[in-house]
């Protein structure tokens, strides 16, 4: 499945997040969103998905039109995970994961739809959690269960809304390596926003950064992250090295005198004293 | 690690035990069935109360119906009462545990959404003035008043969360607004009202009841409710995704603002045809479904028919005891329901069912 964003804007009420983004992701690439609060990484990810409403032939899937598929058709094609997930009332893991086999059930489950969760919770390592209440689980294992769920929707796209951001580096890892490895595997895409730009250029084939709902810049991830570009939209002086891994790694350079000492915590300090 | 095969057992192991759960309320509701057609004011106890519900309801086999005495208290009394509640209890529980779960809201019931207070309204409406919409109905003044204007307050509720995109607060704070303008309108009836005969009228019909019950009045009612009820358990996966948010359930291909607009017709018809016939019942639809879960969680496949269970449980038990406690006269329903119902509630809610309970 190739995703094709032609000429996407966006706007809540008359403000506008998005304007006039164009994106091509081929099957088997991992594409991540990096950018600042509020540069409309999240929106981005809403608007493929159709929980917020575009244009017409602004998403295109294989060249169609996505707004002419039903939700339902969409969603046996995209899973979407995202920021964070609370569920009301109490569901174990298994019916959460479950939950992603909506498109394909009406009332009962099958044998396959079981088959499917129980492979899915294997694959993220969270056997061990399917009886277990969703509402206990601590936020990493609480992440996989909605992978888990996405996967089990059998998609041919996987958007991921800041995953990683709440985790420790063990689960941020993991949880990489994971989705890099679904991407090497050609069955599928991966599109991920993020906020850590070492991560980012770490796994992603190609990143797009955005400021104020545009494309600053895009292409492979020694294109994107270097120290002009982070000043630039981020107003951070950097220093851009390449990590041991061969992907650039980004060293914020502080003014440490900006902050701490002439900045606007100082009055508050002097009162203290 | 755990095998696939092992989670599809433990999965298995989890509906069974469910569906155990749910077998035992019904038989609690059996038992009640049982106790509840054997006492009463009157003589007639089980043996004579079997002998004519066999013979009332398997003419062809020709057996002795027993006294007429014996025929009127348990087959015109005590049975239409008994049925009555069940229906009632089902059905406000049925309509309580799917908005509960499509709002996200665990304190939603129909005093919440403004069903009750114009119910109440419409009721007192036709109490006081005799003004019916529906008139022609005659004797059916005051029920068809309050179902109308169950619907009506229905459609207001619906017009605004509409404007603001059908989301579960608006609706909720729609429903709230609602059903304070209806609650002032029920006291300015009662204020003006020139009869003091009226006023008591209005007091007792808001206090509700299943003593007015009849053959005649449950053969309206149990189509309607039973075939909401239907509907509403085809609605389960939906609810259940709906659980997750709306942006997740869009993106698992649930259109969250249908669902939630089925739904909120679903439970009105099912509230208004029932508290047409009692008055207001409360409490039941609030409190059934967190029983429910408690038992079995909130997949509501199994929620959906153990709230059904055990609202109409609660409902019928509270209508025995309340027929019972001070004979030969009797209790509302409404008391006893809150009386008994909240310290099974509490003791619920503090006792260490963690495990079912989220």
């Amino acid at each position: 499945m190739k995703l094709t964003i032609n000429q996407l804007s966006f706007s809540y009420a008359a403000i506008p997040i998005l304007k006039n983004i164009e994106l091509e992701v081929g099957l088997g690439e991992m594409l991540s969103i990096v950018g600042p609060n509020g540069s409309g990484k999240s929106t981005l990810l809403k608007c493929i998905n159709r929980i917020l409403k575009t244009k017409q032939k602004t998403v295109l899937i294989d060249g169609q039109d996505a707004n002419k598929l039903t939700i339902k058709q969409l969603s046996m094609l995209m899973g979407y995970v995202p920021q964070s997930s609370t569920s009301t009332f109490p569901f174990t893991v298994f019916d959460v994961v479950l939950m992603g086999r909506k498109p394909y059930i009406h009332w009962n489950i099958g044998e396959r739809d079981n088959e499917i969760v129980a492979e899915m919770l294997d694959l993220l390592g969270i056997g061990h959690l399917a009886m277990r209440h969703f509402n206990e689980l601590s936020g990493g294992e609480q992440q996989k269960v909605i992978i888990a769920r996405a996967l089990a929707q059998q998609p041919k796209l996987l958007l991921l809304d800041e995953p990683t951001s709440s985790l420790d580096i063990k689960h941020q890892l993991e949880i990489l390596c994971m989705l890099k490895s679904l991407a090497l595997s050609k069955e599928r895409s991966v599109i991920v926003s993020m906020h850590d730009l070492n991560l980012a250029s770490r796994f992603s084939d190609r990143m797009l950064m955005l400021k104020d709902g545009c494309i600053y810049a895009s292409g492979t991830p020694e294109k994107v992250v270097n120290a002009e570009n982070i000043e630039a939209i981020y107003g951070i002086k950097a220093n851009v090295s390449t990590s041991f891994v061969g992907k650039p790694q980004v060293t914020p350079l502080l003014n440490e005198a900006d902050y701490f000492l002439n900045g606007k915590l100082s009055p508050l300090i002097e009162q203290k004293h | 690690m755990t095998t696939k095969a092992e989670l599809t057992k433990l999965y298995n192991r989890g509906k069974k035990r469910k569906l155990l759960a749910i077998s035992f309320v019904f038989l609690a509701v059996i038992i009640t069935i049982i106790v509840s057609v054997s006492y009463g004011a009157g003589s007639p106890r089980l043996p004579e109360a079997f002998q004519v519900i066999l013979s009332r309801t398997f003419p062809f086999l020709n057996l002795d119906p027993g006294s007429a005495l014996a025929q009127t208290i348990i087959w015109d009394i005590r049975l239409p009462r008994i049925v009555l509640a069940l229906i009632a209890g089902a059905g406000l529980a049925a309509a309580g545990v799917t908005m509960q779960g499509v709002l996200r809201n665990p304190l939603v019931s129909s005093y919440v959404l403004g069903i009750s207070a114009a119910a109440g309204f419409g009721a007192a409406l036709a109490i006081v003035f005799g003004i019916g919409v529906l008139s022609f109905l005659g004797g059916y003044l005051v029920i068809g008043n309050a179902f109308i204007f169950c619907l009506f307050a229905m459609i207001i509720v619906y017009s605004i969360a509409r404007i603001r995109g059908m989301s579960s607060e608006t609706v909720i704070l729609a429903g709230v607004a609602v059903g304070f303008l209806f609650s002032a309108l029920l006291s300015l009836i009662q204020y003006i009202s020139p009869q003091d005969k009226a006023v008591s009228a209005i007091v007792f019909w808001l206090l509700g009841g299943l003593y007015s019950a009849t053959w005649d009045k449950i053969l309206i009612c149990l189509p309607i409710v039973a075939m909401t009820m239907v509907l509403m358990m085809t609605q389960s996966w939906n609810i259940n995704i709906m659980s997750m948010g709306e942006d997740v359930a869009t993106s698992l291909g649930v259109n969250s603002k249908r669902v939630l607009t089925i739904n909120m017709l679903l439970e009105t018809i099912a509230t208004a045809s029932i508290i047409a016939f009692t008055g207001i019942i409360g409490f039941v639809d609030l409190i059934a479904p967190h029983i429910a879960r408690m038992l079995l969680g909130s997949d509501h496949r199994y929620l959906i028919p153990c709230s059904i269970g055990v609202g109409a449980f609660m409902l019928l038990a509270s209508d025995t005891v309340a027929r019972l406690i001070i004979m030969p006269t009797e209790l509302p329903v409404g008391i006893i329901t809150s009386l008994l119902g909240v310290p099974f509630f509490i003791y619920l809610l503090t006792s260490k069912r963690r495990k079912t309970f989220g």
